[in-house]
């Protein structure tokens, strides 16, 4: 390969992966504008309204405010890991945004096929997402140890402990979904939902949505499950000891995983680009994704209005002793009604019904 | 029968979806936010705020440098020094107060046998220095000359409750 085909494809990579960071760094931006306003409308209050036309400029003055602030290190910290948290905490959430889908496009009818829009078209894609999102545990545990404060290092422990637990029933939900997919390609996934809402894997796997959705609160250290920064308990948990840029680096980190759980959520259970009735299908595709994923952060800011926090022992009995007994057992019932009709020819109604789910059967 | 339907609420996460749409509806409720700098809330007659020396119509100023204010004031933010004056009444050569002492208990204004200390209803004099807060005497005949015709109608306003 010429050294100007390597500078260019490189380059094109760049592009690509700015046309991800940016918009997500912006998303995430005014996503906490976005919480700031929903959860003063349904406190019956007005939000933040004075910077900008409707405090539109908010986040661009908080952002401000923490880049010019000064990164407090606590000098009996260990701060290689001090410093190093945040950017273990922020690099797996955008990370993960490698391999998902935004839509598939000819780009205006320049290549014959349709591409799917993504960095990299992973085969394996909900593998590596869940994979890389595990690692995001290590920014929090790292935080909070190496800031040398109770707090932070209870929030530590609390944080390993619900991401794993809450981990498992994640992956046992997602194992249903691929029992009917038949792939663990993303795209191939929302291909298998095409055609109007009632092809959606929502309808099939109504308890695993829920299962998926609540896991990635869990997940997300979202309310009601921010145990990890519970204020009346450990005042901030693991950014307790943070300031200025690294504290904007943890919440950039927080919104970008929810981000994730949206855009996930949408495109394994609610057909990812597919618009909800074929006759709608005019709409860009991506328009419909992001419309999705909007309302699931949407859900997670509405969530945090409504519910309060859990007790530590309660969130862990729900982990442990509901979703995954409840995910586990959907995951026997979808394989007797895959095979049921080859167990017995009057069962045959049972896989043709699971069937309709299941492209790869056909 | 019964035990279906909890099963059934318990499983469609009911609960939470009553919650759900309970803070759904406040969405759209009006608002409650005053947006204080371009609208305010209606004050009390008997708001304390911002203290003023009032004088008598005559122009004679009305305290008669009796002290109580300066006992009974729980924060010591009333400093006072008297003096005869030349006609051989008892006047005020000092009246300060300090207003990042002052608790506004409105203990002077209730002590004050002649109405000549009160608080106003004012409370938007913040300042960048500690200094623009230690009000003097002339200040705070100032503040009840500006005001006098709102102080007068609070304290009728007020009357009939003593």
């Amino acid at each position: 390969m010429e050294w100007t085909d390597i500078a260019l494809t490189g380059l094109i990579w760049a592009l690509e992966i700015l046309a991800i960071a940016i918009p997500v760094a912006l998303s995430v931006a005014y996503i906490t504008y976005a919480e700031r306003r929903v959860i003063g409308l349904m406190q019956v209050r007005k939000g933040c309204n004075r910077v900008g036309p409707f405090g539109l400029l908010q986040p661009l003055a908080d952002g401000l405010k923490l880049f010019l602030k000064e990164t407090i290190i606590p000098s009996q910290s260990n701060k290689i890991l001090f410093v190093a948290a945040p950017v273990m905490a922020l690099v797996p959430a955008l990370v993960a945004f490698a391999v998902v889908p935004f839509g598939e496009t000819t780009l205006f009818g320049l290549w014959d096929t349709a591409h799917v829009m993504a960095i990299a078209h992973l085969n394996v894609g909900i593998l590596y997402i869940m994979a890389i999102s595990s690692l995001a545990i290590y920014g929090v545990l790292m935080a909070g140890w190496s800031s040398n404060s109770k707090y932070a290092l209870i929030a530590a422990v609390r944080a390993t402990c619900q991401m794993i637990s809450y981990e498992i029933s994640m992956g046992f939900a997602l194992v249903c979904v691929l029992m009917l997919s038949g792939s663990m390609d993303l795209s191939v996934i929302v291909n298998a939902q095409t055609g109007g809402f009632w092809h959606w894997y929502i309808i099939p796997l109504f308890p695993m949505f829920l299962v998926y959705f609540i896991s990635g609160c869990a997940e997300t250290n979202r309310t009601p499950f921010d145990l990890v920064e519970g204020e009346a308990e450990l005042v901030a948990g693991h950014i307790v000891e943070y300031s200025g840029m690294w504290f904007a680096t943890f919440s950039l980190a927080e919104y970008g995983a929810m981000i994730l759980i949206s855009l996930l959520t949408s495109i394994l259970f609610l057909g990812g680009w597919d618009a909800p009735i074929p006759a709608l299908d005019f709409i860009p595709g991506t328009v419909w994704l992001l419309l999705k994923t909007s309302f699931f952060i949407f859900v997670f800011i509405w969530f945090r209005a409504t519910f309060p926090r859990f007790r530590y022992d309660q969130m862990m009995r729900l982990g442990w002793k509901v979703f995954l007994p409840w995910t586990l057992a959907w995951i026997a019932v979808l394989g007797l009604f895959t095979y049921a009709g080859e167990l017995n020819s009057s069962l045959t109604i049972l896989s043709d019904m699971i069937g309709y789910y299941q492209p790869w059967r056909s | 029968m019964q035990l279906i339907k909890r099963a059934f609420k318990t499983w469609m996460l009911w609960e939470l979806v009553k919650g759900l749409a309970l803070t759904m509806r406040y969405l759209f409720k009006p608002k409650i936010t005053v947006e204080y700098p371009e609208e305010r809330t209606p004050l009390s007659p008997r708001f304390r705020g911002l203290h003023a020396l009032r004088r008598y119509d005559s122009g004679e100023e009305r305290c008669i440098a009796c002290k109580l204010c300066e006992v009974v004031c729980p924060a010591l933010a009333i400093v006072i020094e008297s003096e005869e004056r030349e006609d051989g009444s008892r006047r005020t050569t000092r009246y300060d107060i300090d207003m990042t002492k002052c608790i506004y208990c409105g203990l002077c204004q209730e002590a004050c046998p002649v109405d000549a200390i009160v608080e106003t209803q004012h409370f938007e004099y913040a300042s960048e220095t500690r200094e623009a807060l230690y009000y003097t005497k002339e200040m705070l005949l100032d503040v009840g000359d500006r005001y006098e015709s709102q102080i007068a109608a609070n304290i009728a306003a007020d009357a009939k409750y003593h």
